[in-house]
């Protein structure tokens, strides 16, 4: 459903809402992969992000969303510089991921701590955004929603355990969904929730014995 | 939100409130937010866009190639031509304006895209400024703009490389026209006439950015597309009408885009981008942007 607000909006830095803004707010999910600013990240371009995302800002618009700056933030334009003292060590590559993706995509790994993922996601026009892969899994992830992602070992009643833990905390699940690489492997989750869950929610689920790791993305559009 | 500008119009009509009304309840039910807040977001977009018109009026601006910018200065400053001292010139100066914004990287409210974010604030701000219209009425028609883009967006399409630049400035024109239609008290069927009116103008029009960047021509095209949108604005309140109902014009607008090369969507192929010194031009700036 189209809103009168994603008409007159977002808010932005330019130059293009879809190598800009949808560049920082890919830059924003990979970097709640790993639950705050990655130390190292290795961003690969694809397509017209290659061609002409440096003279949109593509880069300086994924490491200043790898830092948590919002499309509207005019820290973008120095997001470089700001990456450099921060200690926020960036590359970037130019490279074709394959032949099937969308022409603005980009493949993002960020590492923090011992944590380390990776995560594919394209800039569909406007501002939209959609995931389509993290550590190897399919997902479909737009950040139009509070998301929790979380990796569990396949076992029986493990959606009802994490419906009943959100419904415990008053969460209301818009959307779930399960993926697996293999019957009987670990099972890849996606929930999207229409309020911002918070950091207890995501600690009691990180709690399950089964639940191999979780981590919270922002929403980030609108 | 509408699908179709005739179904809005209609519900408009026979609720007797305007399209901004219309836009301002129907999100309000989509979305489950308050009408304050739709109302109160509106408005933090017009604070942007103003700021924007007022940055990129000091002229002081460039884009990273140093090929854009200083432009909407001279529409101010400049000597005069036929249109000095009326709304259109200073119209024209503020869609220049926030677009050398834009492509300096600065801050703009996409609206509907950022290569197409000079027009709406251009006339609306613009015809605000010169017929002294409150702020409320200018969230208003910015409430009735997003209705219109929302229809263009289901129809056909708000993307240049889906649908060219009639897909950006185009549906921007349209939306600045029925809006500010709107705004000047104008009736839900002037706006339909005025969207259409608009839009026909811009049907077919390519987008073709030297070097794939959001700078040149889509500067101009901004003010060009203001401009479309003020003549459109004159012709519906001077109860002119178009005989294609605005969904129609949308849907061939729609229809336009699917069948364009891919040369003329945004991909820097063709038009302008492809000529001799749009080549060259593309060639030295990346080289400088990369020195940068």
């Amino acid at each position: 459903m189209v809103s009168i607000l994603d008409i007159i909006g977002p808010v932005m830095v330019g130059p293009s809402s879809s190598h800009t803004a949808g560049a920082c707010r890919l830059g924003l999910l990979a970097r709640c992969l790993v639950g705050g600013t990655p130390e190292r990240a290795h961003v690969e371009l694809h397509g017209s992000f290659a061609r002409t995302g440096e003279g949109h800002g593509t880069d300086k618009a994924i490491v200043a969303g790898l830092m948590g700056f919002r499309p509207d933030d005019d820290r973008i334009r120095t997001a470089l510089d700001i990456a450099a003292r921060e200690g926020l060590d960036y590359q970037f590559e130019k490279t074709t991921i394959a032949d099937d993706v969308h022409p603005n995509t980009t493949r993002i790994t960020v590492e923090r701590g011992s944590r380390k993922a990776v995560m594919v996601g394209s800039s569909l026009g406007a501002g939209r955004v959609l995931v389509t892969e993290i550590d190897g899994y399919p997902v479909e992830i737009s950040g139009s929603y509070h998301t929790i992602v979380l990796v569990a070992e396949d076992v029986p009643g493990s959606v009802a355990r994490i419906a009943a833990l959100l419904a415990d905390a008053h969460l209301n699940i818009a959307t779930l969904k399960l993926t697996r690489k293999k019957r009987g492997g670990d099972a890849f989750m996606v929930i999207e929730i229409d309020e911002p869950p918070d950091e207890a929610v995501r600690d009691r689920i990180r709690e399950l014995s089964w639940v191999r790791w979780a981590f919270r993305l922002d929403k980030v559009a609108a | 939100m509408y699908r179709s500008l005739a179904e809005a119009i209609a519900d408009a009509t026979a609720r007797g409130i305007t399209l901004s009304q219309l836009a301002i309840a129907t999100e309000a039910e989509d979305q489950g937010r308050d009408p304050q807040d739709i109302r109160a977001a509106l408005m933090r977009a017009l604070v942007v866009m103003r700021d924007a018109v007022a940055q990129g009026l000091t002229g002081e601006l460039r884009s990273q190639s140093g090929l854009v910018g200083g432009d909407a200065e001279k529409l101010v400053s400049g000597p005069p031509g036929p249109l000095a001292g009326t709304p259109f010139r200073d119209i024209l100066a503020r869609a220049l304006a926030v677009q050398e914004v834009n492509a300096a990287m600065g801050v703009i409210v996409a609206a509907p895209t950022a290569g197409g974010a000079g027009v709406l604030p251009a006339v609306l701000t613009g015809l605000a400024a010169a017929k002294k219209i409150p702020d409320d009425r200018v969230v208003d028609a910015l409430a009735t703009a997003g209705l219109i883009g929302a229809v263009v967006a289901d129809r056909a399409s708000l993307s240049g490389a889906e649908g060219g630049c009639q897909a950006e400035t185009g549906a921007a024109a349209g939306m600045a026209a029925g809006a500010g239609t709107e705004m000047l008290g104008g009736s839900p069927q002037q706006v339909g006439h005025a969207v259409a009116l608009a839009q026909q103008g811009t049907l077919g029009l390519v987008c073709d950015p030297l070097g794939g960047l959001v700078e040149l021509p889509c500067v101009f095209r901004n003010a060009t597309g203001a401009a479309i949108a003020l003549a459109a604005i004159e012709m519906a309140l001077a109860g002119i009408t178009f005989i294609i109902p605005a969904d129609e014009v949308i849907d061939t607008m729609g229809d336009i885009g699917r069948e364009m090369d891919v040369r003329y969507r945004e991909t820097a192929g063709g038009g302008l981008a492809a000529t001799p010194t749009g080549r060259r031009l593309a060639r030295e700036r990346l080289v400088q942007i990369k020195k940068h």
